[in-house]
């Protein structure tokens, strides 16, 4: 692991990946650049279709038609997996270097296959383990993620198990070949929320003792103020603040971020009404010129029609606002 | 395990006793089987010697006893017509019948299944257009029409196929491919229209991401939970087939299957050759149907035996 102390584990630049449908160019992803250090977590937060998913889907190599992937680069471990020569490289590394946890457990899992056969079908393709070590690590993996009987459970299917388990196999499935980054697509949303205790915290626990570094995505800025050690946002389709989450969380600059974590329903303050932000996001076939959160945005000035890009802010902090650059906000 | 099996005979049979009953009632209460079988200028005596042979002087319900009792031991009595017993003649001709609908199907999953799926992957593509096309252009071609192109074609034309009859392996190709084409078509529509449902589903995701090898994701886990509807296209396929839908082709090849020999039947008022065929028509459509259920069961855990 010390190879590449330097390089980031994982670091995607100016990625832009369109979506061709009969209603026009879906521009998901516009020049979306982030980071992921070893063994650190990344917290990507935003509303639906701001493109959080896209992102990372692209790094699993997972855009199928009618998406493509038109810009930028993907690296990993400082390789690309973009380049005609990274395909193979792509081959290697999914699912065995980087795995993913998806939103609904209950529909991830195949039906008609039992546990056991989906999580050693990973294990003999990737380790080229025989059938009986396969068996043994799977069960060890179930025991992993706290799942009892794992004997029995490796028998069962899916349909066999609740939705909090099933969960927690697929995190059983994703730590198979103890991959360097785990990529987890909003796992808590489909379950309900004390099993999403439960999982969040199996998650974490699970991070610090195999040293693994995680994209958490979520809508959920409790959880990443939680979890995270870094947070990125996301609105139409760009990152518009990243940075340490104790920082974004306590000192919010760009002014998206801060109307999250307005709207985000507190125990400790009284409100009347939930907060939100006015207006809706923007239509991504036809995206605003320059910031696409100036419509929103009650400090809008004549500058935001301009196009701009992250801007690092000091203490690794990056934000896409010109007011905010300009230091006159608040 | 034990009580479906159980469960499905007591239905099973259920089912062979009605068709008997329905088998009975049709030959002996519909018209009169003496007038039926015997020549018109028959004198009064032949008539009621041959009412004495069939039984048919007794009473009925003795009559439908014994007939129960001789189906029982699969003795349904001499075929009129060759004069020999009508199961020896059904025994000798539904294996050629099987062995037909065996290679005709077998052909049209084998071409079906990679089609579909091929086409499937790229829903409006070239390979699946040219598909979609040909499938369409498949059902609508009549199958007698298919088997006489077919004859015209490779046994007139080229000369490299033998017309009918069934004595040489060759002879099995035409009949076969004709056969099998219709289903095909069939077939091949469905297995794209499962195959693009499940290629959505999030589970293929899932298996993508596990980095497992592209023919593993669509060839097993895909197709797997494709199989259902296909296996119930492919049992209804082989169903009709075995129940005298292979007569068009049949007759069209001379092929010496069971079709072909019910048909023959009917032309000849051989009502016990008839009785025959359509028993054991019912029993092959009562088997296929349960051996269809356990092959559900196969191929989806989930469903329950009952």
């Amino acid at each position: 692991m010390n190879d590449c102390q330097n390089t980031p584990l994982l670091e995607v630049r100016n990625l832009v990946v369109n979506f061709y449908t009969r209603g026009g160019v879906v521009q998901a992803s516009r020049g979306v650049s982030f980071q992921v250090a070893h063994g650190q977590t990344l917290g990507i937060v935003g509303e639906s279709g701001s493109g959080k998913s896209v992102a990372v889907q692209a790094v699993m190599g997972l855009i199928s038609n009618p998406g493509r992937i038109e810009g930028g680069d993907i690296l990993f471990r400082g390789r690309s997996l973009l380049d005609p020569a990274g395909r193979k490289f792509v081959r290697k590394v999914r699912g065995k270097e980087i795995a993913m946890i998806f939103q609904d457990p209950m529909t991830s899992l195949n039906p008609v296959f039992t546990i056991g056969t989906q999580i050693t079908e990973v294990l003999r393709h990737h380790l080229g383990m025989t059938r009986d070590q396969a068996r043994k690590r799977a069960m060890d993996l179930l025991g992993l993620v706290d799942i009892n009987a794992p004997e029995k459970r490796l028998k069962q299917y899916p349909y066999e198990m609740s939705g909090g388990m099933r969960q927690r196999v697929m995190i059983a499935m994703a730590l198979a070949c103890e991959p360097r980054l785990i990529i987890a697509d909003e796992p808590t949303t489909a379950l309900d929320v004390t099993i999403q205790a439960q999982i969040l915290e199996l998650l974490a626990d699970l991070q610090q003792r195999l040293e693994v570094s995680v994209i958490l995505i979520t809508h959920d800025l409790g959880v990443v103020a939680q979890l995270c050690h870094r947070v990125a946002v996301m609105y139409a389709g760009r990152i518009v603040e990243v940075g340490d989450a104790d920082q974004v969380f306590a000192s919010p600059v760009h002014p998206y971020t801060k109307g999250l974590i307005r709207a985000t329903p507190r125990l400790d303050v009284v409100t009347e009404r939930m907060v939100s932000i006015d207006g809706v996001p923007p239509d991504l076939i036809s995206p605003p010129q320059g910031c696409a959160f100036s419509p929103r945005c009650d400090q809008a000035k004549n500058d935001c029609l301009r196009s701009q890009t992250l801007t690092p802010l000091g203490d690794d902090r990056h934000v896409s606002c010109w007011c905010a650059i300009k230091g006159d906000t608040r | 395990m034990g009580r479906f099996i159980y469960r499905r005979l007591v239905h099973g049979l259920i089912v062979i006793f009605g068709v008997t009953i329905i088998v009975f009632v049709v030959t002996r209460m519909v018209g009169d089987p003496v007038q039926v079988m015997l020549p018109l200028e028959s004198t009064l005596e032949q008539r009621a010697a041959f009412e004495k042979k069939l039984g048919l002087d007794r009473p009925i319900y003795i009559q439908f006893g014994e007939f129960l009792g001789n189906i029982a031991r699969l003795d349904f009595g001499e075929s009129l017509w060759q004069k020999r017993p009508a199961m020896d003649i059904v025994f000798e001709k539904l294996p050629m019948t099987m062995l037909l609908t065996a290679v005709g199907i077998g052909f049209a999953c084998a071409a079906a299944i990679p089609l579909g799926i091929i086409a499937a992957l790229r829903p409006g593509g070239m390979v699946d257009r040219v598909t979609v096309f040909g499938s369409l252009l498949g059902l609508s071609v009549p199958q007698f029409w298919l088997g006489l192109l077919f004859i015209v074609l490779f046994a007139v034309q080229f000369k490299i196929l033998p017309t009918s009859g069934a004595a040489t392996p060759a002879h099995i190709i035409m009949p076969a491919l004709t056969m099998g084409l219709p289903t095909l078509a069939r077939l091949v529509m469905l297995v794209r229209s499962s195959m693009i449902d499940e290629l959505n589903q999030q589970y293929v995701k899932t298996s993508f991401a596990k980095g497992l090898p592209f023919v593993r994701v669509v060839g097993l886990h895909a197709l797997r939970n494709a199989g259902l509807p296909i296996m119930t296209l492919v049992g209804w396929e082989v169903i009709r087939s075995l129940a005298g839908y292979s007569v068009v082709v049949e007759t069209v090849f001379a092929w010496p299957g069971i079709g072909l020999t019910a048909i023959q039947a009917i032309e000849r008022d051989d009502l016990i050759l008839i009785q025959a065929i359509v028993f054991t028509a019912a029993v092959c459509v009562v088997v296929i149907n349960i051996a269809l259920d356990f092959i559900y069961k196969l191929i989806d855990p989930r469903l329950k035996l009952t």
